[in-house]
């Protein structure tokens, strides 16, 4: 019974014996104790095998190597600005006011996939561009997207295995071959993308490349319609295959400074192409393109015009989390955009915290 | 006739419990999103208008708390015990309301957008600084352990009071109301 506490004495139940104030003591203790430990299930303590994005960065980091204040993947890049003019077309699809006919203010970065920020350039390296839409309300769209026309694998758990089995081995420095043939012989996706883009003719530059978002995502209308979409940007810079005698690969930053001479002397254009998926196609693999034929909408042209060093962008300094979505783009079912959001977050954080060393381009680099 | 007061008042203990609910889903869904990969943008996209939703409560609840009349501390407590019971009322107000202001703060460090629902975001209220942004978050994960050890202290200190000492400790706060015997 409650306690009036101005006579207390009236109704004080009477003191517990000693052995019941034990049995109670002891309960309270596993009622605290239950909830503290769900506390800490819930944070993963008891599932130390789980993949979680802390697993993920660490791995990278175990693949590459940590370069103090640098992206865990997509390492080494050059930063650009620009801007989108949307036709118009795209407001049919989808109500995000980047579609409405005007300009937004883009910037971005070219990157290299990989740990190692001073990388040699290679042809056969994936190429990234993450993008920033600055929408006019204060809204942001944020892609990021590579060269690739499918991606290699479909899960978090595929890109982590895959990642494992190019691991150095601790003698020969090198990736065991082995591994990866085992890792292929349990993911058919894999074998099955590889071959797509291996038939994918590689350019000589960042700037006559095509990007592709890859994952699905979903546009949703002024009427609330949801339809699943792909998108990709298509260069208006003519397509010139990538040299393979090695000539153009004297320089170990070629393709940045191929990119960079190629934007000061022409602003850069690609096209915004969207692809509409029908009822049946994929939303959440990756690894599959869809049949030929689909639908396909230019929505407007991305023009980028200035190129920056990390050093002095403010593009360093952005994660380019693929799920930053202005109303109207929702993500699909596809399960590689949230690990995609939770690693990129985790890399962030923890370069976020590092000293920034100097990038392989520097801002002398960039200059004319 | 003058009976005195044994429970906080309606409006403070809706508060109180509403908002016992949301911190502890908040706790669960911020020490789970940071270990998950596919639950995480669903958790996040929780997390943020939930964190500012406390905010605004949390200011509610202390204006509201300014202006309502307090039950007194039972009689069974110390001196000691109503300093403790008192600092760590004002321990928790504070995490309350510091707690989600780093984490706005954080995002606007980070130049995430501080998206709610929709198209609705809110406003940055720091400077583009990494540096910050990664100060701040660490921050946010102690003072996200911090809150919760208050909170289980909290807990443990009313089960004790309710359940050993049995001074009715829980029937002030209790969600239904407790007629004087």
């Amino acid at each position: 019974m409650p306690t009036d506490s101005t006579s207390p004495t009236k109704t004080q139940p009477a003191p517990l014996t000693g052995g019941s104030a034990l049995v109670r003591l002891g309960g309270i203790g596993i009622v605290l104790l239950s909830v503290a430990g769900a506390f800490l299930y819930l944070g993963g303590w008891f599932t130390p095998n789980a993949l979680t994005p802390a697993r993920f960065a660490d791995e990278f980091e175990r693949v590459d190597g940590i370069y103090s204040g640098f992206r865990r993947n997509h390492a080494k890049g050059v930063c650009v600005s620009g801007f989108f003019e949307s036709n118009g077309q795209g407001e049919r699809l989808s109500k995000a006011a980047v579609f409405r006919t005007g300009r937004v203010r883009v910037i971005g970065r070219f990157s290299l996939s990989g740990g190692d920020p001073y990388v040699a350039d290679a042809p056969d390296t994936v190429r990234g561009l993450g993008l920033l839409f600055w929408l006019p309300d204060g809204e942001e769209w944020r892609t990021a997207m590579i060269n690739l026309p499918v991606f290699p694998v479909n899960t978090p758990q595929g890109f982590f295995d895959r990642l494992v089995a190019t691991q150095p081995d601790a003698k020969t420095h090198k990736p065991d071959p082995e591994k990866m043939a085992a890792f292929l012989a349990s993911h058919p996706e894999t074998v099955e993308a590889v071959k797509i883009i291996k038939s994918h003719a590689v350019s000589s530059g960042f700037d006559n490349s095509g990007y592709n978002g890859l994952n699905a995502f979903r546009f949703i209308d002024a009427g609330g319609k949801s339809i699943p979409v792909r998108w990709a940007l298509v260069p208006v810079q003519p397509f010139e295959a990538a040299s393979t005698t090695g000539t153009a690969q004297g320089d170990k930053n070629y393709l940045f400074y191929g990119l960079i001479v190629s934007i000061l002397q022409h602003p850069l254009q690609w096209h915004l192409i969207i692809t509409l998926g029908q009822p049946g196609d994929p939303t959440d693999d990756a690894s599959v393109p869809w049949p030929e034929g689909r639908d396909q909408m230019d929505v407007g042209t991305l023009t980028l015009d200035s190129v920056e060093s990390e050093e002095t962008s403010p593009a360093r300094d952005i994660n380019f989390d693929p799920l930053v979505l202005p109303a109207g783009i929702t993500p699909s079912d596809d399960p590689l955009l949230s690990a995609r959001s939770a690693v990129y977050s985790q890399s962030f954080t923890r370069r976020a915290g590092e000293k920034k060393e100097p990038s392989a381009i520097t801002p002398s680099d960039v200059r004319k | 006739m003058t009976t005195e007061q044994r429970q906080f008042n309606a409006s403070m203990r809706f508060l109180h419990w509403l908002m016992a609910a949301m911190v502890l889903t908040m706790l669960g869904i911020g020490v789970a999103m940071v270990a998950s990969i596919s639950d995480y943008h669903r958790l996040v996209s929780i997390h943020r208008p939930l964190g500012i939703l406390i905010l605004i409560l949390v200011v509610i609840r202390f204006v509201n708390r300014r202006f309502s009349s307090l039950p007194p501390f039972p009689a069974s407590m110390s001196s000691q015990e109503r300093f403790v019971a008192s600092a760590s009322e004002i321990l928790l107000y504070a995490l309350l309301f510091v707690q989600p202001l780093v984490g706005w703060g954080m995002l606007s460090a980070a130049r995430y957008p501080i998206v709610l629902f929709g198209s609705v975001h809110l406003p940055p209220i720091l400077p583009h600084s990494v540096m910050l942004y990664a100060v701040l978050r660490r921050t946010h994960t102690v003072l996200a352990y911090l809150l919760f050890l208050t909170f289980i202290a909290h807990f443990g200190a009313i089960l004790f009071h309710t359940l050993i000492v049995r001074d009715g400790m829980f029937s002030r706060m209790a969600p239904w109301r407790v007629r004087a015997s």
